[in-house]
């Protein structure tokens, strides 16, 4: 690996004003385990690294019905994990970080780290579109806020300036009978990278057994992760029935944009788009029926 | 070139502090300034987990984290594991069950199997191939050392219940 200076700023004040001095030679580590492999490999050669798990912001979890999630972009996976508010309110996006690579990789990685490394595969970035998460990003001009699906830009690249750093997710509370889902497609049991994945966030009005509010996203299928809009509103207004649950499923593949690589043919990947938007969309249609009262 | 920085980390309980250039990574650090070698190099990109320690009560690739990063934590490595009364279970379960053939694995494993213990004590058998899923060994097949994590679980809760 190359020479590198190392900074563990503890504020987010701290972070930006280094950020904001060293510019593109910079590069902010928040779990290191895409980051340290990208420097071993030469693929990025900052000369500054700014490791952001020692400031305090970055690595709380909060949550009330009142106010929703708010969680820290440096927490790592396997705390997203062991969060029992996590657990309930937001079961797909735990499961999609507490799928990423093995218990040893969750220890450090986390999901703010996941969403800026960019990858089109990531795990939990369709979990966090689906659930309407807000990125809290603060530069030396302030704060701005960036929907989860506005985030990237292209293999590797996001909306983040160098001398910006995402600070949270901030993500609504579930209604009364809303709930979500992550499944992604590995030919493995467990640590592998996704051949594709697909996340749903649905709100059922159980009285009048329908749908009032569904998002679906998609990974691996696309250049960065693809927000699916079509595919949610095939399923807003309507009964989740088998047909309407097809029509979803349809919309999500129009959706997609795969690609052939070593991990599967784009034709298996649009099929694979179609068999987990099914599924996901019942597991959390079941998840929102069945969701206590809150 | 960056300068050297001295950083200060409890290492299998003892008090310890080294120095490393912010560009080495933990296991280096172990292995070539500290002279810890039970810790092993296998892929360097966190797929392999013969370079498992525990840092702060989790399982970590120690080729995925910074020397530097280190700082104020509590490290323990394979060289922690036995004590002056003799091997740890898992380690006497290991060698009863033959869960090694090179052994160059053998050191994460454990590591691996002792974090999980330490936060679950009776997993069940799909815990703890999960727990070990970032563990490779090229010999055994696994069975054997899953075999040997749940006989030590039996042997701990019988020791619990003792």
């Amino acid at each position: 690996m190359h020479a590198i200076n190392y900074e563990a700023p503890t504020t987010v004040d701290q972070a930006v004003k280094l950020l904001a001095r060293h510019g593109e030679k910079a590069r902010t580590l928040c779990g290191g385990t895409d980051l340290i492999i990208q420097l071993r490999a030469g693929v990025r050669r900052p000369e500054h690294v700014v490791d952001l798990k020692n400031i305090a912001d970055l690595r709380r979890i909060s949550f009330s019905m009142q106010h929703g999630l708010k969680l820290g972009a440096a927490v790592p996976a396997i705390e997203v994990h062991e969060n029992a508010d996590m657990r309930r309110y937001y079961p797909g996006l735990t499961e999609a970080a507490h799928l990423i690579g093995s218990l040893q990789i969750q220890s450090r990685a986390s999901v703010g780290g996941n969403l800026c490394n960019g990858s089109p595969a990531a795990d939990t970035i369709p979990a966090l579109i689906a659930v309407g998460a807000k990125c809290r990003v603060v530069g030396p001009k302030g704060e701005r806020i960036v929907a989860a699906e506005d985030f990237c830009t292209g293999p590797g690249r996001t909306v983040l300036q160098p001398d910006e750093i995402l600070v949270e997710f901030q993500i609504p509370a579930p209604a009364r009978h809303a709930s979500d889902a992550y499944l992604r497609f590995i030919p493995r049991n467990e640590m592998d990278i996704a051949v594709v994945g697909v996340g749903a966030a649905l709100t059922l009005d159980l009285a009048d057994d329908r749908c009032i509010d569904a998002r679906i996203a998609l990974g691996a299928v696309g250049p960065t992760p693809i927000f699916a809009k079509e595919a949610g509103a095939a399923l807003i207004g309507k009964k989740l029935d088998a047909a309407a649950i097809e029509r979803a499923a349809q919309a999500a593949i129009a959706a997609s944009s795969p690609i052939d690589d070593m991990r599967g043919t784009a034709e298996f990947r649009r099929h694979i788009v179609g068999v987990l938007t099914r599924r996901v969309v019942t597991i959390a249609a079941e998840r929102a029926r069945t969701a206590q009262s809150r | 070139m960056s300068k050297k920085t001295v950083v200060e980390a409890t290492i299998n309980g003892e008090t310890m502090e080294f120095l490393c250039e912010p560009r080495d990574c933990l296991l280096e650090v172990l292995r070539d300034e500290l002279e810890l070698t039970g810790s092993k190099e296998g892929c360097l990109t966190g797929d392999c987990g013969a370079c498992t320690v525990i840092v702060d009560g989790r399982p970590t690739c120690s080729c995925l984290m910074l020397g530097v990063e280190a700082q104020g934590k509590k490290i323990d490595t394979i060289e922690g594991m036995a004590s002056p009364a003799g091997l740890h279970v898992l380690q006497q379960k290991f060698l009863e069950h033959a869960a090694l053939q090179c052994g160059i694995c053998t050191p994460g494993f454990l590591m691996s199997s002792k974090a999980l213990l330490e936060r679950n004590p009776s997993p069940t058998e799909a815990e703890i191939r999960y727990a070990l899923a970032g563990n490779l060994c090229r010999c055994t097949g696994y069975d054997k050392i899953v075999r040997a994590v749940m006989d030590a679980v039996k042997t701990l809760a019988g020791a619990r219940a003792a």
